[in-house]
């Protein structure tokens, strides 16, 4: 073990990569850190390489924070910040937190992406470091979610209503998916939950593209949405609609 | 010589009216608008009836190879032609090159053989009486050049290290004051001239008095042929404009005298709007016109600026695509004092892109502070969006090199308006340079030694020390030559192809840059940096030329924000601007240097051979500063942060960026589009960014415009440092241009 490491000992991630100008995850120009690794099995994940664990690079937090500096000057000039998506950035919370606290000091926004597919416990630090969560809704409805993303939505809920408690700032992202998440049941089911939510700032409803698919391609496995559409703007505005509808509504407790 | 003229009513007295101070006319008179676009107004039907007549006219160009017609007869001098219209009727502004719209003219004291080939090009046949006069009577710019050039100067050029010169066509990047007919009037000007003249009576008359002599001589013969070419129009430009209308009426007839006499590689227009504005809140304030004249008036303005046109070669098209003129305007900035120089005009000016559809010209320029008003920043933002039509210049950086009256030639070439000017000197080919240093001098295209001849490498690996003190041997030879070449041409073109109007639009004592330039910056790092941090094997062939490499192992690549390689390229600079300015030059110029290609990056590409990076033979060069492409490939801001350490210190002429972006890599709705653009912006200039074209298209908008050109006649884009309709590059520039690294989504 090198002397470094064991001084030290500080947490190292596991990073797929970095965008220096992300624009679509959370407000201003993000820099945005993918993590690797992701415990949902997504049908339509466009960033299937980044589900093993195992894949990726280490980094100490440090060296993160340094690659966010450089940008501060944009992040300023957008009030953005840094934006930690995957894969799953709970998997490595610990290194999430410890990245998220450099931030903050140094006055940046911090955002994480993340399924909610977590344990509570686990994250309690991250979150309260985290000026904003953006949720992934997969879907509404118990069954289709196992059957879309390999998991029980179930944790997910739990997680969202942690948020709700805590009064964490949330975005809602939903990806619609003809066929598969846009029947009126599923966007009426995820209304529901948006529904139960006092802390949702904004619900952006995701079209399914299938630019990713050549990722799964590359990686040798099949990509079970082939031929799967993307949706037209009218069903876009149609769905955000529906979803957004909770948020014109005054809060009920759930 | 104070007098307040009749036509300066309503305005503020200064130094301006005792002496040619237009800047200070501008301070004491403009009114800053902080505002928004919302009182904007479209296109009258007088406007749209007109666009529509000059749409067709610009289909039926296209249609013909790309040339309307050409005047072959005539050899063009500001009075040369009868007066021009469009529809005589509906043109609130007037004016035209030669007697038709589009009708190209002839101007053959540059070369006479450009203007030969050019018409045979378009199926016509040069006058053989202009031939004769240009050939047995007359010596063009051209043929003084090539009477005088040595021999090695001669094998560089063919080579390709030096290139793209302006030895057969007219150098450009020459501003005149355009402002100062309608502020003063032309008889004014010429008094001012003649008692430059008169001052210029010495003991001992050398030849560079003799010259200067000449030159004022000939300013004014131009300012007395400029009144008459107005007079033919029924204007009287002696005096000053009266008004708003008058006022871009003057300012376009002196340009227009300036473009019927040279055809300039570059043609640029100057920082206009905010003086015009002066006219125009004037007139509106007194009730004179309303917000739809004011808007009308621009807008034909814009329409006969875009229709500017030169007889160009096909070779010259295949360097500079597209038949760009670069009527390039100076938009915004700020002042000294901290006031903004966005005034409701700069709005109006940018709002012709909406009112007449995008278009290339003119050159619309950006003077970006980050103390912009806001709502300025934003609409400028729009208008990229929709048009990707805007390049955007840090006013940061050159307000503090040269003052609030500056205004960008061609791309990024900035200068003191009416008190600088430069001599053009295109570029040399540093990617040439490097083989050179590996080669031994000799050709890897062709093994001809062209440098003096020295040891080649002979090493089984390049050796990073080794290569760059070579490389650093071949640029002192390269600087000298470059520059010897340039003085050459400068004194001939200065002998047979004087600006002699746009000069009369300067002070007498003008500050002159030798504006020299390089290609290849980003192919030289990346060659250097993988010598130094990977390992690079040359491949020779039988003659013991290297003429490939082997690269084992990773390497930085310029454009990823990575220090390793961005210093080297920061190095390669300073160390080729500190060889130039070793040199003497021609008129005790001042040497600059630009890092541009405009669209030569792919002809220079063609010239040059496999390089270390990896890069093969025939490939084209990256753009102006831009990294190669592809390999910039951690996202936009690293890219304009490794761009941003370029030093303008070191490259006073320019420095280059072509960006292009998808509209969803920007953000998901319009207004968080506008805004994120306006931050990138702001914060790639505070990192100290000089240049950046932006560009926000989907890659297959462009795909489809190759398929179908005739959907897509508007479709402007913008390439190194000017701005161009699509579907009129070269098939070679389409596909550089679509194969370059284009900010998405994945």
């Amino acid at each position: 073990m090198s002397l470094s490491s064991t001084v030290i000992d500080m947490i190292k991630g596991r990073i797929h990569s970095f965008e220096s100008f992300g624009a679509l995850d959370g407000p201003g120009i993000r820099f945005v850190v993918f993590m690797q690794g992701c415990p949902l099995r997504c049908l339509y994940c466009h960033n299937r390489d980044t589900w093993n664990m195992s894949g990726g690079k280490e980094y100490t937090s440090d060296e993160v924070f340094n690659e966010v500096k450089k940008y501060m000057n944009y992040l300023k000039f957008s009030g953005g910040g840094i934006t930690v998506t995957g894969g799953e950035p709970t998997l490595q919370a610990e290194f999430v937190t410890d990245l998220f606290k450099k931030c903050k000091k140094a006055g940046i926004h911090t955002a994480l992406d993340t399924s909610g597919f977590a344990d509570i416990d686990k994250v309690k630090e991250l979150l309260e470091n985290t000026d904003l969560v953006l949720l992934d809704i997969k879907h509404g409805i118990k069954e289709k979610h196992k059957k879309l993303t390999g998991v029980s939505n179930d944790k997910i809920i739990e997680f969202a209503y942690y948020l709700c408690e805590k009064n964490i700032p949330v975005w809602i992202r939903y990806v619609l998916v003809p066929g598969y998440t846009d029947a009126p049941e599923d966007l009426e089911s995820a209304a529901a939950i948006i529904g139960k939510l006092k802390n949702v700032q904004k619900v952006e409803v995701l079209p399914y593209h299938c630019m990713g698919a050549y990722k799964w391609d590359k990686l040798g496995y099949e990509y079970t949405l082939e031929g799967v559409r993307e949706p037209t703007s009218e069903e876009i505005a149609r769905a955000s609609k529906i979803l957004s509808e909770p948020l014109k509504r005054p809060f009920k407790n759930h | 010589m104070r007098q307040f003229m009749e036509q300066w009513k309503g305005f503020a007295e200064g130094n301006w009216c005792s002496e040619i101070d237009v800047r200070n006319f501008i301070q004491l008179n403009y009114k800053p608008y902080e505002g928004d676009e919302s009182f904007l107004e479209g296109p009258t039907e007088n406007t749209k009836k007109l666009w529509e007549k000059v749409t067709d006219l610009l289909n039926k160009e296209r249609q013909n190879g790309g040339v309307l017609d050409i005047d072959t007869h005539t050899i063009s001098t500001i009075v040369s032609h009868p007066p021009g219209y469009i529809d005589k009727d509906l043109e609130k502004i007037v004016g035209l090159q030669t007697d038709a719209p589009l009708k190209r003219a002839i101007m053959p004291f540059g070369g006479i053989r450009m203007v030969m080939k050019g018409c045979e090009a378009y199926g016509k046949k040069l006058d053989p009486n202009v031939v004769k006069i240009f050939t047995e009577y007359r010596k063009t710019h051209n043929q003084g050049v090539y009477d005088v050039y040595t021999p090695e100067m001669r094998r560089a050029k063919k080579a390709g290290i030096i290139t793209g010169l302006p030895d057969a066509y007219g150098r450009g990047r020459i501003i005149g004051d355009y402002r100062r007919v309608p502020l003063y009037g032309v008889d004014r000007l010429i008094r001012e001239k003649e008692a430059e003249f008169a001052h210029l009576e010495y003991d001992y008359i050398d030849a560079d008095t003799v010259r200067d002599r000449e030159e004022l001589m000939e300013q004014i013969k131009a300012l007395n042929e400029l009144k008459k070419m107005a007079e033919s129009y029924g204007f009287d430009i002696s005096r000053p404009a009266a008004n708003a209308q008058e006022a871009i009426q003057w300012l376009y007839f002196a340009y227009l005298g300036a473009v019927k006499e040279q055809n300039g590689a570059a043609m640029s227009l100057g920082r206009v709007s905010t003086f015009l504005d002066i006219y125009i809140e004037r007139d509106l304030n007194e009730g004179k016109i309303t917000e739809k004249e004011a808007q009308e008036l621009i807008d034909h303005f814009i329409m006969k600026l875009r229709i500017v046109r030169f007889l160009r070669t096909p070779e010259y098209d295949r360097l500079f695509s597209g038949d760009p003129t670069w009527v390039t305007e100076s938009i915004g900035g700020m002042s000294l004092d901290g006031r903004t120089l966005v005034t409701k005009t700069s709005f109006r000016v940018l709002n012709t892109l909406f009112n007449l559809g995008p278009a290339p010209e003119p050159n619309m320029t950006v003077l970006w502070s980050v103390h912009l008003p806001p709502a300025f920043k934003r609409f400028c933002a729009k208008v990229s969006i929709s048009t990707s039509s805007i390049q955007y210049e840090s006013d940061d950086i050159m307000r503090y090199h040269w003052g609030d009256d500056y205004g960008i030639a061609c791309c990024v070439s900035a200068m003191r308006i009416g008190k600088q000017m430069q001599f053009f000197g295109a570029r040399c080919n540093l990617a040439k340079a490097l083989l050179y240093a590996i080669n031994g001098g000799r050709d890897e295209m062709t093994g001809i030694q062209i440098a003096p001849k020295f040891a080649p490498v002979d090493t089984e690996y390049l050796d990073y020390d080794d290569v760059m003190e070579r490389f650093d041997m071949v640029l002192d030879w390269v600087a000298r030559l470059y520059m010897n070449t340039l003085n050459i041409i400068h004194y001939m073109h200065d002998k047979y192809a004087y600006e002699r109007l746009q000069m009369a639009l300067h002070d007498r004592e003008v500050f002159r840059t030798m504006a020299c330039g390089i290609a290849g910056l980003s192919v030289v790092a990346d060659s250097l940096s993988a010598i130094k941090y990977a390992k690079v094997k040359p491949i020779r062939n039988e003659n013991n030329l290297v003429v490939d490499y082997e690269v084992e192992g990773d390497y930085p690549k310029f454009g990823n924000n990575d220090d390793r390689v961005d210093d080297i390229a920061t190095e390669i600079v300073r160390m080729f601007m500190n060889k130039l300015r070793k040199q003497r030059s021609y008129r005790n110029s001042i040497p600059t240097l630009s890092i541009l290609t405009i669209t030569s990056n792919v002809v220079y590409g063609e010239k040059t051979g496999n390089t270390p990076d990896g890069r093969k033979k025939g490939e084209p060069l990256a753009p102006g500063a831009n990294p190669m492409h592809g390999r910039d490939i951690n996202g936009a801001l690293a890219v304009l942060n490794s761009i941003a350490k370029l030093p303008y210190e070191y490259a006073q002429d320019g420095i280059s960026y072509t960006f292009s972006i998808t509209p969803k890599a920007l953000g998901r709705e319009e207004a968080q589009r506008v805004d994120n653009l306006v931050a990138l912006l702001d914060g790639y200039f505070h990192q100290g960014g000089h240049h950046i074209n932006v560009n926000v298209f989907e890659r297959q908008t462009l795909l489809d415009a190759m398929e179908h050109p005739e959907k897509y006649p508007q479709l402007t884009i913008r390439v190194s440092g000017y701005a161009v309709n699509f579907i009129k590059l070269t098939r070679e520039q389409q596909l550089d241009v679509i194969n370059r690294t284009i900010h998405e989504l994945i």
